[in-house]
């Protein structure tokens, strides 16, 4: 038996017991007071942010009508590395798919996004599948539904102009204007969707939510208190006419080109077709994709916004304004009249005209409304050549320039979508590079007929067609008429502004105007006259030529057509240009009048020519050929250019297969 | 017998004790409740509930805890023999009785409550080695009364271990913590404590970690005893034959042997019971290895140390609450603690449960009799080896082996057991001055 004096032990047994308490304690220290990553790793796992996607805002055209329409749809997401023992059988049960589809999808995800972010699994989920997923979806740690709205387009119109949504893409991503963008957040990509983007998409939403270990939400995180509600989208009221832009694409049906109508007196658009258009709808839901690649690969490329991307010599359209540099230099007065045999022969050679009688370039009215060649060439010797220029023809050049830049040439006007193309003027450092500083008025004397060096986008020449029917201002041609209602919103201020061009008097301007009523009155545009309407116009034919291995083949004109109308109070002018179709009379003409009668009367009353335009293809087999050897073009130059960093890419790509494959092995135990 | 008027039981009643007790009980049943709360307008008296059955167990533990008091302090020492016989049967009969509970065989069921003999059995054993070695015939200074002694111990916990309830036979290792305060020499201690943690370490810890710690050891006994070995070199052969056969055992006969000659299947048994996944270097090529228990480490970890120093708030915790951490209610319950209340709850629970062996060892050393002594002894060792493993496996010091929190843990017969021994000490500690044998 043990005494009780002098044991040590039970001393011993306290020292254990103290000992082991302040062991722990200090094991509870670090644990949780010196150390942060367990929470961290906590509200990882417990706290999950849910966006909350606001409605975006719809677009309304100048009466009100809604263009598009929002749905809600839903999107499965995942975040690879928060899978974890996925019941594939069951899971391919719910989404009607394979396993070697779940990995393919799981490659694909790994590769491009990287296994700890978010990626797309299926978009736009059907009914059914959106059910099934509802109801089973904590089932499948890491799969989550993200609620989003999509477009509809109940016109099919203006895919053009309303652009398309996508997923933000890693390089957009970089810009400071889509930081506060994610991974999978949809954004517009072209036109008005993209312009307007801040203003459509509207203010997200975050709710963060405790979910548990069966991936539940349950409860909000704080009751709430870090939450913010979304706030929807603002609406767009454009000044589009949604009939007006309906019968454009109906008419530009089968054919390339495009076809502009703007408000002269706002700068407002009230159509705007690119031939040929494709069904907005298209590029909206879960085949983006696949008709994406289809849109991209068609010959007469739909995906090209011919009506501000492509660009021509503006041909016999551009004669007004030649006329109107003149009138303004001073170098001519209205009245002025020269004689022309049926060609112009001052610069060597022979420039030909389609007129020869005595009398048809008597005054400038006459030489507008007969289309006078050797007229307009002159007028821009004259111009070029005035002695008022002290630089000499130089400097007669660089003014020139200057005042078509002044109307809206040879730069982006700053129209409210995207991919604006700025066409091109030549100045006199052009010629100088060109012909070695030696030259002449002669060298680009066609240039006063709107050919030769000198390109406009449609939207220009529609532009210019603005300008003239003001008597000498425009302002910049823009879809938006208000944002939520408001005319005033600081986005739209720079095209509340009057861009006055030029000081030539009205009576300049008259004398231009009244050839141009006379070009359909009597002249080449007969086929633009509204009974009831003063309608002017100026038809042109445009040469155009196609470089092909090394030769140059003449093509088909484009037919081109600019008017406007009512004469003295103008309503409405229009560009429309129809490539490698003929006559400016022949197509765009009509085109332009039947939606010249569309805008003014609301009605189409002349139905054969509607039927004839809307029936006719004017696409001519040589576009396929073109278009096969342009692209071959571009991927050579691509080729070349991109080779080092495809090398590169390619050897990235391998490696983030290969480290996919090892994840999916090691992590998911997929074969 | 006395014939001294004496003064009522609650008079002489250790109420620290019961107030830690309660205070600890109660603080079980929040943590329960807690974390199966969802809302204010589910009722609190469900019978359905964790926490309800929780407070019908108290109630219980007190009714038997007052008989208890109300009992002969002798009685507890005539029975002592006859209880742990009870106890053997009793263990004996799961396995003809014993119904499956999550892979072991160690419970009886009657009706919807489950019994688990081996809980109870930890009482009747203390019970026995206190009449053991209280004995008059009984020389704890001989190897044979040693063994006896130990064999008292050893039985119930070799057939528990047979019950792949490796956990709570661990348990009845800590009785030499009481023998130990009744003269089992040192040496014997350290020896068997080595071994034990010898094989412990060896199914626990990596290898070269392992080796490492076992020749630091060695360095630190050589240095100890260099006073011994000066004198006599015996020593000195002794702790390197003991050292090379520990490394023998750890570093080559358990790899050799797990990898060659067992099967699959006995290595995770192995493993299994002590509650652990088997190592990768024992898994065979083409089968997939199992991360349970790192997994509860993990999110226990977590859980607590999300807490912070005060804590999330009461009924705020996000981990325990949304079922992140597996027997959060049972062997995980101080997660909810440390989530809910922080380093400040943490803290004071282990001083709290500091405060109650402390007392335990005040109330040892002031008994007449050696019976109760070492009793006391054994209720100490047993808490102490619960709380001690308990938190350090839900803080990942110690592997997840699957004992209970006392008092705290969510389930019957630990509360009820627990309740036993206590009550029993209060009991005995009542008749303090009287010589029980």
């Amino acid at each position: 038996m043990s005494s009780n004096t002098q044991n040590s032990r039970p001393w011993i047994i306290r020292s254990l017991f103290i000992g082991m308490a302040v062991i722990l304690i200090g094991r509870l220290l670090s644990l949780q007071v010196m150390d942060d990553k367990y929470k961290i790793m906590a509200d990882d796992q417990a706290i999950v942010r849910k966006v909350i996607y606001p409605a975006r805002g719809v677009i309304l055209d100048r009466k009100g009508r809604s263009l598009l329409i929002n749905h809600v749809t839903y999107d499965l997401a995942f975040i690879p590395n928060k899978v974890k023992e996925l019941d594939t059988t069951l899971f391919c049960e719910v989404m009607n798919t394979t396993k070697e589809d779940i990995e393919k999808a799981f490659k694909k995800a790994i590769v491009r996004n990287g296994y700890q972010r978010q990626s797309v699994y299926e978009s736009d989920l059907p009914q059914d599948k959106n059910a099934r997923l509802q109801e089973n979806l904590y089932l499948f740690p890491g799969f989550e539904l993200i609620e989003r709205s999509t477009r509809t387009y109940p016109l099919k119109i203006g895919a053009h102009i309303f652009g398309y949504l996508n997923e933000v893409s890693p390089r957009m991503l970089e810009k400071e204007r889509y930081q506060s963008y994610r991974q999978g957040d949809y954004v517009g990509i072209t036109g008005l969707e993209n312009v307007y983007e801040e203003i459509l998409r509207g203010q997200r939403g975050v709710h963060f939510m405790v979910r548990d270990v069966l991936n539940r939400p349950r409860d909000a995180y704080k009751n709430g208190s870090l939450d913010t509600p979304a706030i929807a989208g603002k609406s767009l009221e454009l000044y589009l006419d949604a009939d007006l832009q309906a019968l454009g694409e109906k008419l530009m049906n089968g054919k390339i080109g495009s076809a502009i109508a703007i408000d002269p007196q706002t700068g407002g658009i009230l159509a705007m077709v690119s031939g040929p258009s494709y069904d907005p709808n298209l590029l909206s839901g879960a085949n983006f994709g696949k008709n994406f690649g289809q849109l991209s690969r068609d010959y007469t490329r739909p995906l090209f916004n011919r009506a501000i991307q492509a660009q021509y010599p503006p041909g016999s359209t551009f004669k007004p304004i030649t006329a109107l540099i003149a009138l303004d230099v001073g170098v001519i007065t209205p009245s002025f009249g020269m004689g022309c045999g049926g060609g112009y022969y001052a610069c060597g050679r022979r420039i030909g005209c389609t007129h020869s009688g005595g009398g048809h370039a008597a005054n400038l009215r006459v030489a507008m409304a007969n289309s006078c060649n050797s007229y307009f060439c002159h007028l821009f010797r004259l111009t070029v050549d005035a002695k008022k220029w002290v630089g000499g023809v130089h400097e007669g050049v660089q003014r020139w320039h200057d005042y078509l830049y002044s109307f809206g040439l040879g730069h982006a006007l700053g129209v409210d979508i995207t991919g604006e193309y700025k066409g091109s003027i030549p100045d006199s450092s052009y010629f100088n590079r060109i012909y070695n500083r030696h030259w002449n008025s002669c060298n680009m004397v066609v240039v006063g007929m709107g050919q030769g060096e000198i390109d406009m986008t449609p939207l220009q020449l529609a532009n210019s067609m603005c300008l003239i029917a003001n008597r000498g201002y425009y302002y910049v041609p823009h879809f938006v008429k208000s944002i939520g209602g408001n005319a005033n919103d600081s986005l739209l201020t720079p095209y509340l502004e009057k861009n006055e061009v030029t000081h030539i008097p009205e009576s300049s301007f008259m004398a231009v105007i009244d050839g141009m009523e006379d070009v359909v009155t009597h002249g080449t545009g007969r086929v633009a006259q509204l009974p009831g309407v003063q309608v002017c116009g100026k038809t042109g034919t445009v040469e155009n030529y196609a470089g092909i291995f090394g030769q140059r083949v003449k093509l088909d004109n484009h037919s081109v057509f600019v008017c406007f109308a009512p004469k003295d109070d103008p309503k409405i002018a229009i560009a429309v240009v129809v490539q490698n179709s003929g006559y400016g009379a022949t197509w765009a003409g009509p085109i332009a009048s039947l939606m010249m009668e569309q805008y003014l009367t609301d009605t189409i009353k002349r139905q054969p020519l509607f039927d004839r335009m809307v029936n006719s293809n004017t696409i001519k087999k040589y576009i396929k050929t073109l278009d096969s050897i342009q692209r071959e073009k571009d991927n050579l130059r691509d080729l070349l250019r991109t080779a080092d960093k495809r090398t590169q890419d390619s050897i990235k790509k391998v490696r983030d297969t290969m480290l996919a494959k090892q994840i999916l092995k090691d992590y998911y135990q997929f074969k | 017998m006395s014939t001294i008027p004496r003064k009522s039981i609650s008079s002489r009643l250790d109420w620290p004790i019961i107030l830690l007790y309660l205070a600890l009980v109660c603080i079980g049943i929040s943590a329960v409740y807690s974390v199966e709360y969802i809302s204010f307008h589910e009722p609190f008296f469900d019978m359905s509930k964790s926490h309800m059955k929780q407070i019908t167990w108290l109630g219980i533990s007190l009714f038997i805890g007052l008989i208890i008091l109300l009992t002969d302090s002798k009685f507890f020492s005539s029975v002592a023999y006859l209880s742990y016989l009870l106890g053997i049967v009793l263990l004996l009969a799961t396995f003809v009785l014993g119904s499956e509970v999550k892979g072991s065989h160690s419970f009886i069921k009657f009706g919807s409550f489950s019994l688990q003999p081996g809980e109870l059995c930890k009482i009747f054993t203390a019970l026995a080695l206190s009449r053991f070695l209280s004995s008059t015939e009984t020389n704890f200074n001989t190897l044979k009364d040693r063994l006896i002694a130990a064999t008292i111990v050893l039985v119930p916990c070799l057939i528990i271990i047979k019950q792949n309830e490796t956990g709570l036979a661990l348990v009845y290792f800590s009785f030499f913590l009481a023998m130990y305060r009744e003269g089992l020499p040192n040496g014997i201690i350290i020896a068997g404590f080595s071994v034990v943690s010898l094989v412990l370490g060896t199914l626990l810890i990596q290898r070269v970690p392992l080796f490492i710690i076992i020749t630091l050891i060695l360095a630190l006994a050589i240095w100890l005893t260099r006073a011994q070995w000066k004198r006599q070199k015996l020593t000195l052969v002794i702790l390197v034959v003991g050292y090379g056969l520990a490394v023998a055992f750890s570093q080559i006969v358990v790899p050799y042997v797990f990898k060659h000659v067992f099967q699959p299947y006995q290595v995770e048994r192995i493993y299994s019971m002590l509650g652990q996944d088997v190592p990768d270097e024992y898994v065979r090529p083409g089968t997939v290895a199992k991360k349970d228990a790192d997994y509860n480490v993990r999110q226990s970890k977590i859980a607590i140390g999300s807490g912070g120093l005060v804590g999330k708030g009461f009924m705020n915790g996000t981990q325990t609450k949304y079922s992140y951490v597996p027997e959060q209610n049972t062997d995980f319950v101080f997660c909810g603690i440390g989530e809910q209340f922080g380093f400040v709850g943490g803290a004071v629970l282990i001083v709290l449960y500091l405060s109650l062996l402390m007392r335990i060892v005040i109330i040892a050393e002031r008994q007449r009799s050696v019976f109760s002594r070492v009793y006391a002894y054994c209720v100490a060792s047993i808490l102490f080896f619960h709380f001690a493993i308990n938190l350090s496996m839900t803080m990942g010091l110690a592997p997840v082996i699957g004992i209970t929190l006392p008092m705290l843990s969510y389930g019957g017969t630990s509360l009820l057991s627990f309740s036993i021994f206590l009550f029993i000490l209060l009991r005995l500690d009542a008749d303090r001055h009287m010589l029980i044998r």
